[in-house]
């Protein structure tokens, strides 16, 4: 089926811009094809409705434009944990500042590694748990990933990772355009935590696959880059095994435009996924998307989706999130809840929830608000003196706890407080 | 300690006028009851004293220690000594209690000038206060006001009272939906507080709660004024006979 002109035009523009590494045998027929795929899709246009709400010209682009270097925002977070630090700088990985690829209860290699070899057990996982997430919905920046992603990780968990594994998104220049990739495998009763952060790129394209085997654990908190003019495509894939566990929390913070799309798909019984978010955003050329996918295929599973968002002077904000229960996914337990905090009348929340059940005996729930900060509430405050924008600060932080309060990790989450405090904090001026 | 003069009242969004040439003057040290019948006004007046928005001062004034508040924030007039106990306390949702007050306890330090207090310094304040009231950990560490009892939210109140130390302290309806042990509480954390440098205006539409916080004025309130104005005795009075007596057409 041929592609309307200008997707077509846009997919060869951004494809004659890229060069497909070398590799072995698996990863080069993987990569292969993705880019057949991404030519029979093509990248996304206006007009798609998945694309409705935001807009991926920029994330097309052949250039990826720039966003300045700050002082200091290269300054780690979760320091005070026993974890194993792993820089990559503009998008490869920085060996002279990361720790050894080393870690009690995980095999940990570069994607350069295990793709130079002819057969390697991460072929089950990369590009595959993500061409499965194409259906129903086709998410073409992910097969670009797939097809193009220069440097990453593959990690394989077969026991209770001795500590987390760090990955710090580091740059050395403003115009850095990246795609990394991670390919997880959680095996058989093993644990395994990622923590991300940093600045990243001026414009980043991340590819997360997790494949979580029967009663495997797996936590991901991530803090995205700052810097205001930076933009973000990214893309979360997990497939979850018999009593399994997959938590994913993300906080954002600035940043001119991020989508991060969760794709989960339930594949064996009693598993639990939950994916959480807390944004904020101040300014007009703030954009955030929140779009997940869960699948439910089996029995007896639990899903939760929370997000919240908190948006100021004209900032906008995407929620459009899906629980498909399969046929046969009786006793499911899902949950959605999207929530905005609009800090004045010229910032934006757009969602779209939906809930589309094939089984009988299943429970789901999916609610949607926007609102603003109650002043009633407010009022109580400074009548106990409490300054006013203090007071809104307070309430704005209560608001957002809900999604912090997902992670299950508590001294992770006051990390995640303390990032949000001082986003405030430094608003107020004080 | 606190001088009304004239005032007069309306809503911001309505033609309605509600306090109408009010006139109190409360003494330092002294405890002064206003009483009156529902819709007289007696929220209303409380309400502008501490700032709420949603009214318009249209004439009069009204001065706390020599100094105007009708023109200040409403935590500048916490800061300067103002405070309300609520006839209806906000429930607040995902702040808690002990967050709250510390952040307010710290932010009148801060407006005066003095330092904040450690948070293991206002832990031990705030346990010693809390128990003279029967409030419990629990109560102090769940969301401002969420899933309070009516007479947990009213001692969570007077908890505040304890821990703020303001000088003029306004009681609206402190008493309403309190059974008698609650009440003898409520009491006893006011009458602690009693002292020759700070004042009291309690609000209360029935008598007994004047058996346990004894004024030494009362007022009666209608119609958006002061009708008038006796000792202790006066609230026996309307106990026995009713207000009618007291009331202004409107
Ligand atoms: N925000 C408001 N909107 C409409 N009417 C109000 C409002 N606030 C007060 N009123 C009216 O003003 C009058 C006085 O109310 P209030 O001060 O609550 O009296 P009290 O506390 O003595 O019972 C009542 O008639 C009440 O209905
Ligand atoms: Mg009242």
């Amino acid at each position: 089926m041929a592609l309307p002109q200008a997707k077509q035009d846009a997919t060869d523009a951004r494809l004659a811009a890229l060069t497909m590494p070398s590799g072995g045998a698996w990863i080069t027929q993987t990569r292969e094809a993705a880019r057949a795929r991404l030519a029979d899709m093509g990248l996304p246009g206006r007009r798609d409705e998945y694309w409705r709400w935001t807009n991926p010209a920029t994330l097309n682009a052949p250039e990826a434009g720039t966003a300045a270097l700050h002082a200091g925002e290269s300054e780690m977070l979760f320091g005070e944990h026993d974890r194993l630090t792993l820089v990559f700088t503009d998008g490869v990985l920085d060996t002279a500042k990361s720790d050894d690829l080393a870690l009690e209860g995980v095999e940990i290699e570069t994607l350069e590694s295990a793709g130079a070899a002819d057969i390697h057990w991460a072929r089950d996982v990369y590009g595959q748990l993500e061409a499965v997430g194409q259906s129903p919905v086709a998410r073409p920046f992910a097969v670009l990933n797939t097809a193009y992603a220069t440097s990453g990780l593959v990690i394989r968990a077969t026991g209770k990772a001795a500590k987390p594994i760090h990955i710090h998104h580091a740059r050395s220049e403003a115009g850095a355009d990246t795609m990394v990739r991670l390919a997880v495998r959680v095996e058989s009763g093993a644990e395994l935590t990622i923590l991300e952060d940093g600045p990243a790129a001026a414009r980043m394209n991340m590819v997360m696959e997790v494949d979580v085997a029967s009663t495997g654990a797996f936590h991901h908190v991530r803090a995205q880059g700052r810097a205001p003019e930076r933009r973000a495509i990214t893309h979360v894939f997990a497939r979850l095994g018999q009593e399994s566990t997959f938590k994913s929390f993300t906080l954002t913070a600035n940043g001119a435009l991020t989508r991060n799309e969760a794709v989960i798909e339930f594949t064996g019984d009693d598993a639990a996924a939950h994916v959480a978010g807390a944004c904020l955003g101040d300014g007009k050329d703030f954009h955030h998307d929140d779009t997940v996918f869960v699948t439910h295929g089996a029995e007896r599973c639990e899903s939760r989706q929370v997000f919240k968002k908190v948006l100021r002077n004209g900032a906008t904000g995407i929620f459009q999130g899906k629980i498909l229960v399969r046929e046969g996914a009786q006793k499911t337990d899902g949950y959605q809840i999207s929530q905005s905090l609009l800090l004045d009348e010229d910032s934006t929340f757009l969602a779209k929830p939906e809930l589309e059940i094939y089984a009988d005996d299943v429970v789901c729930s999916h609610g949607s608000t926007s609102g603003a900060i109650d002043e009633e509430g407010k009022f109580y405050l400074r009548s106990r003196g409490i300054p006013e924008d203090e007071a809104t600060d307070l309430m704005t932080i209560a608001f957002i706890a809900e999604a912090i309060e997902e992670i299950e990790d508590s001294s992770l989450g006051e990390q995640m407080l303390a990032r949000l405090e001082d986003w405030l904090a430094r608003r107020r001026g004080d | 300690m606190l001088d009304i003069k004239n005032l007069h009242v309306k809503l911001e969004e309505e033609d309605k006028a509600i306090l109408k040439g009010l006139d109190l003057t409360v003494e330092t040290g002294k405890v002064h009851a206003i009483m009156g019948p529902n819709g007289s006004g007696k929220s209303t007046l409380s309400y502008v004293l501490s700032g709420r928005d949603g009214y318009e001062v249209t004439d009069g004034s009204a001065q706390l220690e020599g100094e105007d508040i009708l023109e200040l924030e409403p935590e500048e007039r916490a800061a300067a000594g103002l405070f309300l106990a609520f006839q209806y306390p906000v429930e607040i949702p995902g702040v808690g209690n002990m967050t709250f007050l510390r952040t307010a306890y710290n932010a009148q330090q801060k407006a005066r000038g003095k330092p904040e207090i450690s948070a293991a310094e206002f832990l031990k304040l705030i346990r010693e206060k809390a128990a003279e009231l029967q409030i419990d950990a629990d109560m102090l560490k769940r969301p401002v006001n969420m899933g309070f009892s009516g007479g947990e939210k009213k001692r969570n109140e007077i908890l505040q009272m304890a821990v703020l130390q303001p000088k003029m302290c306004i009681l609206d309806e402190t008493d309403s939906g309190l059974d008698v042990d609650a009440m003898r509480l409520v009491a006893d954390g006011v009458n602690k507080l009693r002292d020759a440098g700070r004042s009291f205006l309690v609000i209360t539409h029935y008598q007994r709660l004047l058996d346990h916080i004894v004024p030494d004025v009362v007022h009666i309130m209608s119609n958006g004024r002061i009708v008038k104005t006796g000792g202790p005795d006066l609230a026996l009075e309307v106990e026995k006979n009713g207000y009618a007596e007291f009331l202004e057409d409107a």
